[in-house]
């Protein structure tokens, strides 16, 4: 029960700080047919400015002004170079970001150096909030999860309750119409990718701290949140999110586990021995099987339900 | 003298038939020339650059040729970005190091077809993985390449036995019969094998554009919509490209194996797939010929510029983004939209052009290395001091004098290049304009 309360609480959080990644990149993707895929580069950037702002004025601060940071620099690049090659169709605009993404890498490996950073924690977050059956559940956790619920929220109200959410969603399937009316629809576009990059160096300032800030960490989410995105259903805000959370619990909950298939046929009374065929496979344990969990969860959606979970095109 | 003899009327049918059944195709000399050039280069490439260095890069230049081209044949001729083409290259290396020491074991397989074990190898594993992958086209089908390039990364830290873990895999290629006294030991030996296979590589990847599955890729490409109205199944035409391209790619990788004589992980990271994207874009995409070009750039980035600086991925991150930006043709569009105003006699003119702008870009990129230079100085040698030498000048990366020198030398670098650019661009865009005229004229004659 111990187990189960304290995974669940986990993959949640882990699942809310994927969903705050991924948000930015559906948003981004249904809004300009932009995959970005320097998206991951700006969560680490975040981090990283995270980092610095933190030590020149302190946590709170940083979480301001960190994704706006992170925010004014996708932006300018929206501005710079993507709007440049948006003409010549969408390949082109995935490479530039995919060269965005080498780019971003090194520069922070040259400003930050080659190894880990010591972004902690603040101290008034440091600390369990409760304990549930003899195991503690940390403040920050709980912060993580409460700053991802407020931006979803944000998000959802940008979009459907206010102007300029409007002129988005217009700007988004009549774009011809929306420049017609008035509106400045690169603008938009400029808008909407900083935001969506800004959400991104958000989720980096949280997870920064929660997790290592190393030259690495854009790399180890990077693949995880194309997956969310993809089962989730191209494009679709609700679907990352149900996708994020899925994915968040099936890790937390497999890295915890230390069973395999050899166990289990042992409590059943087969043993297997080193000589039977596909040894390797049967002694895995769940636990080593924890990061291809998604990558697997892909190929069978792709399978079975081309669309993703919540989707509505196929394509 | 038939032809005196016979009617009008009759040799028109005759022709009408000719044209339907028996075309005529004369020798095309052109083609024929580039070809045989293109052997002779192979061939002759090793006499002229002996040493050691040269010939471990031409073989790996001949490796990384292959493996571009077949990469070409999804992006280029597909339009499907692929961010998993390690994986097959890499499965290919894997399957080839294995059978080459079964050879060793003692199997009776000549280690001159191991490549064509691991391109099998890797059919099959496209054969698997790829009909999953090409379920969909353009940025769905970038994202599930990626991610099963992931899966099967994280899998062969999985399976120890299979990909040797953090050690790799190791072989020995000097093993089997030794056919006419050749053992592959020598390394001139080994780069003759894999001239001949780039050679008949590259030709029957030429051949496979001209298909009708190659064509139909084309069409796939610009129009998935039309072909499906004409009763083709996209799907199927990726899945067969994709199989063809992972089946090169396998050739490669084996070749890889035999050169290195060991295969690690490394083979099938996300890292080797992305830079078979950037090389076969940088190299040229929209051209045949454009991958081999880009073949070429990889090798001479990863062992030369990486050797020169260690801010090599920076510049190279930069370069592509320009590339990107400004010819999105890569390096074999710029030759070509060269030959074509050279072609028409207006080369001479722009002449003076490229010289301003090559010395102007020089001058920026100057600058702007100085600076990248001495931050990556002061971040990986701090403990050597703030001196450091760079293309022979001293310079100290803490002082305020390299500083201003750099950044006034790349300010009126970045200045002057702008105008000349402009001025460049006017001159351009005059000759293009005279150009599609004259093509006009000769039109109407």
């Amino acid at each position: 029960m111990e187990f189960y309360a304290i995974s669940l609480l986990n993959g949640i959080s882990y699942g809310l700080l994927l969903f705050m990644l991924s948000s930015g990149l559906t948003l981004i993707f249904s809004m300009m047919g932009v995959l970005n895929f320097a998206h991951a580069s700006f969560y680490m950037l975040g981090a990283y400015f995270a980092y610095t702002t933190t030590s020149l004025v302190g946590f709170w601060p940083a979480l301001v002004v960190a994704p706006l940071l992170v925010g004014l620099t996708g932006a300018l690049f929206e501005k710079y170079c993507l709007r440049h090659v948006h003409k010549f169709g969408h390949v082109p605009e995935l490479l530039i970001t995919f060269g965005l993404s080498y780019i971003i890498l090194e520069l922070v490996q040259l400003v930050w150096g080659r190894s880990s950073v010591d972004y902690r924690v603040p101290v008034a977050l440091d600390g369990p909030l409760f304990t549930l059956f003899g195991t503690q559940f940390p403040i920050y956790r709980a912060f993580m999860m409460l700053v991802a619920l407020l931006m979803l929220l944000a998000i959802w109200l940008l979009l459907t309750r206010t102007r300029i959410g409007l002129v988005i969603q217009a700007a988004l399937t009549h774009p011809e119409t929306a420049e017609a009316l008035g509106h400045n629809v690169p603008r938009v576009f400029m808008l909407v990718f900083g935001g969506g990059c800004a959400l991104a160096g958000l989720a980096g300032v949280i997870g920064g701290n929660a997790y290592v800030t190393e030259p690495s960490m854009a790399f180890s989410v990077g693949g995880v949140i194309f997956v969310v995105v993809v089962v989730g259903g191209m494009g679709s805000l609700a679907g990352a999110f149900l996708a994020s959370l899925l994915i968040g619990i099936l890790q937390t909950f497999a890295v915890a586990i230390d069973t395999s298939l050899l166990s289990l046929l042992q409590s059943v009374g087969v043993t297997l021995t080193p000589s039977t065929f596909g040894y390797s496979l049967w002694q895995l344990k769940v636990s080593q099987v924890a990061p291809i969990l998604p990558y697997v969860l892909l190929v069978l959606i792709l399978i079975f339900r081309p669309k993703g979970l919540l989707g509505t095109r196929e394509g | 003298m038939q032809g005196e003899v016979r009617s009008e009327g009759q040799s028109k049918v005759q022709s009408k038939v000719r044209g339907d059944v028996y075309e005529f195709k004369p020798l095309n000399v052109g083609r024929a020339i580039v070809w045989t050039l293109f052997a002779v280069i192979l061939l002759v490439a090793p006499l002229i650059f002996t040493s050691s260095l040269s010939q471990t890069m031409l073989s790996q230049m001949g490796i990384a040729i292959i493996v571009c081209l077949s990469y070409n044949i999804l992006l280029g001729q597909g339009g499907m970005l692929s961010f998993g083409h390690a994986v097959y290259s890499g499965m290919g290396s894997f399957l080839a190091i294995h059978t080459l020491n079964q050879v060793s074991g003692g199997w009776p397989l000549p280690v001159s077809l191991i490549p064509i074990v691991g391109g099998v190898a890797s059919m099959l594993v496209a054969i698997l993985l790829g009909w999953v992958t090409t379920k969909k086209a353009a940025t769905p089908f970038a994202m599930i390449t990626l991610g099963i390039g992931e899966l099967v990364w994280a899998m062969s830290l999985m399976f120890p036995e299979f990909f040797g873990g953090e050690g790799g895999v190791s072989g020995n290629r000097v093993v089997g019969a030794k056919t006419l006294g050749i053992t592959y030991g020598p390394q001139i030996q080994l780069y003759y094998l894999i001239a001949v296979y780039t050679f008949i590589s590259t030709a029957l990847m030429f051949a496979f554009t001209r298909t009708p599955l190659g064509r139909m890729l084309n069409a796939v490409r610009d129009n998935p919509e039309r072909v499906e109205f004409v009763g083709y199944d996209t799907q199927k035409v990726r899945y067969l490209s994709f199989i063809v391209a992972a089946f090169f790619a396998g050739i490669s990788g084996g070749l890889a194996a035999l050169n290195f004589e060991i295969v690690t992980s490394e083979v099938v990271s996300g890292n080797r797939s992305g830079a078979y994207l950037l090389f076969t874009f940088l190299g040229g995409a929209t051209f045949f010929f454009g991958p081999i070009l880009g073949g070429i750039l990889m090798v001479l980035a990863f062992v030369l510029l990486s050797e020169f600086t260690k801010a090599w991925l920076l510049y190279l991150g930069f370069i592509f983004l320009f590339m990107v930006m400004y010819a999105p043709g890569g390096v074999a569009s710029l030759i070509m939209m060269n030959l074509r105003v050279a072609l028409f006699g207006h080369l001479r003119k722009l002449w003076v052009g490229y010289l301003a702008l090559g010395v102007t870009a020089l001058m920026v990129l100057l600058g702007a290395a100085t600076m990248i230079e001495m931050l990556y100085h002061l971040q990986l040698n701090a403990a050597l001091g703030s001196e450091l030498t760079f293309l022979g000048a001293k310079l100290d990366s803490k002082g305020f004098n390299s500083w201003f020198g750099s950044v006034f030398v790349m300010l009126t670098g970045l200045g002057l290049f702008e105008v000349c650019r402009r001025q460049f661009l006017k001159e351009w865009s005059l000759i293009q304009e005279s150009i599609e005229k004259e093509i006009k004229r000769r039109e109407s004659l």
